[in-house]
């Protein structure tokens, strides 16, 4: 209770802060607008439909190049603990590769696959690709080893040791990078949907700026937050509250 | 023979670049339905001993018989029983001893008969659907022997599987172990570091040296079934193999002792 309190306490003062600098009217309103006004954006877009086809449209996409990674990631993640020879040679370029902003991927990408939808798949799994990698190939070598051995012994090996050892063994030590991972998939779609008519919520955004909506524009931002928020909460948490109740602890979060 | 090892020699490169023998010309036979204790000093490498009989991992030289063939890495045949257990955390009490007979390919109709069979073996039907974190230490073990148990080897190897537990604990996962194995006729190849416990459950206890490991001794443990860990006999016994492995473990420590004193502060020079 007090801590539903507390929410409710700081988000009233926020959007009471908000209201009162936009009623001063020190910024004209198509600059910094009221929070009805962003409110009435939303309903606005919600009603005629622009804001569903748009969060479809980049959640399918987001799924689809998240899962891409997910699916690459571990099994590149995988690969690079287990050999030594990969492990010095990739593990660093991997490290470096992370340096990189997911979007400089964008001119490379329309060379390759032109104005469309491939070209942001394709820097949405680069821009998540890493992460999990990474996460996995961390979570191979914490992963007590007793785990693969016990698996071993009674009688899994490839891809059956593979899929009922390893994998849901590492799960608790790559949770938090298969979060992040998510994080920049999130991150790199919005970015890349920007940057033509994609159809997605990064084009909506764009198109409140064209229109010279600030309503619009900070309506949308508001959405981005939300789903952001929302697989974190849903997702993420389920699933780590779900490693918690099996292995009584989760560890590396 | 159930199973034979004949001149294992294991070798590993250390930090130090240098060439350490583990195991030097280990020779073991082990009838069918034999139990046999290994013991030795921390460090004489009994435990890798049983990897190699398990097959995960590979000896450097000599060969290692399963009723005469010599094994092709791990199988099922040969089931380890690791100290801190090694159950799988993501599964339950009744999947974990599922999990052998699920890799097999046994249908799922007989592994649940199976699996209730064996959690009743163990005293454990109420926790079928229990996770491991929330079992005691004692409890752990009978599933780890349960899940062992459950893929039908022909041979247990137990890594000191009572080492972490409390004395009360273990005389009764003692007792358990033994009418377990009178029942089953299974081979037992058992590795502990007490040689009390040694006595009380082996018909044969093989005393290894330290570093390298070889086999120093054996002793032939014909004393009348069911035993305790307090009984007079177990007790002489033990002492006379304890008398042999004072001298190993001497020797274990010495070479600590030797690795640890190397740095020192110069004299002379004030803290």
């Amino acid at each position: 209770m007090k801590h539903a309190a507390r929410y409710i306490i700081f988000y009233a003062a926020l959007l009471g802060l908000w209201t009162l600098l936009a009623e001063l009217k020190i910024w004209p309103p198509y600059l910094f607008p009221t929070p009805w006004g962003v409110g009435e954006a939303l309903y606005a877009g919600f009603a005629d439909h622009t804001y569903w086809i748009a969060i479809r449209v980049s959640m399918a996409r987001v799924l689809i190049g998240y899962g891409i990674s997910v699916v690459l990631g571990m099994i590149l993640g995988l690969g690079v603990a287990s050999n030594k020879f990969l492990e010095e040679t990739m593990g660093g370029l991997l490290v470096s590769l992370q340096s990189l902003p997911s979007i400089c991927w964008w001119p490379l990408a329309l060379l390759w696959f032109g104005l469309n939808q491939n070209a942001i798949l394709f820097v949405v799994i680069m821009g998540s690709l890493l992460s999990v990698t990474l996460a996995m190939e961390d979570g191979r070598k914490q992963m007590p080893r007793i785990f693969s051995q016990a698996g071993r012994n009674l009688g899994a090996s490839g891809f059956k040791l593979f899929w009922y050892v390893l994998l849901p063994a590492s799960l608790p030590f790559i949770v938090s990078g298969l979060k992040q991972g998510w994080a920049f998939a999130w991150r790199s779609l919005i970015t890349a949907e920007m940057l033509y008519l994609s159809l997605g919520l990064g084009q909506v955004l764009m198109m409140g700026r064209d229109l010279n909506d600030m309503s619009a524009v900070i309506a949308v931002m508001i959405l981005i937050i939300a789903i952001g928020y929302v697989v974190d909460g849903v997702v993420f948490k389920g699933m780590e509250r779900h490693l918690h109740n099996k292995w009584g602890l989760t560890p590396a979060t | 023979m159930k199973v034979a090892l004949h001149h294992i020699c294991l070798s590993y490169r250390a930090q130090s670049g240098e060439r350490l023998l583990a195991l030097d010309h280990i020779n073991l036979e082990v009838r069918a339905g034999e139990f046999v204790c290994v013991v030795g000093p921390s460090g004489c490498g009994k435990s890798t001993l049983l990897h190699l009989i398990a097959g995960l991992h590979l000896p450097t030289s000599g060969q290692i018989l399963v009723d005469g063939n010599p094994i092709q890495g791990t199988g099922t045949d040969r089931i380890m029983i690791f100290q801190d257990h090694g159950l799988f955390p993501w599964l339950t009490v009744g999947q974990n001893i599922e999990f052998g007979m699920k890799m097999k390919g046994i249908a799922k109709a007989e592994r649940r008969e199976k699996t209730q069979q064996y959690l009743r073996l163990v005293h454990l039907g109420k926790f079928e659907h229990s996770y491991i974190h929330q079992l005691s230490g004692g409890m752990r073990q009978r599933v780890a022997i349960a899940r062992a148990l459950a893929t039908e080897p022909d041979v247990l190897l137990m890594d000191e599987p009572f080492a972490a537990l409390d004395a009360q604990t273990r005389d009764l996962l003692h007792d358990e172990l033994e009418r377990i194995w009178s029942d089953s006729g299974r081979t037992i190849i058992f590795v502990t570091h007490n040689v009390r416990e040694a006595v009380r459950l082996g018909d044969r206890v093989v005393l290894l040296t330290f570093r390298p490991g070889r086999v120093k001794n054996e002793f032939l443990v014909d004393l009348p079934r069911p035993r305790h860990l307090e009984d007079f006999d177990v007790a002489r016994t033990a002492r006379e193999i304890l008398d042999e492995l004072r001298e190993e473990i001497n020797r274990s420590l010495e070479a600590e002792y030797q690795a640890g004193i190397k740095p020192r502060i110069e004299p002379g020079v004030s803290a």
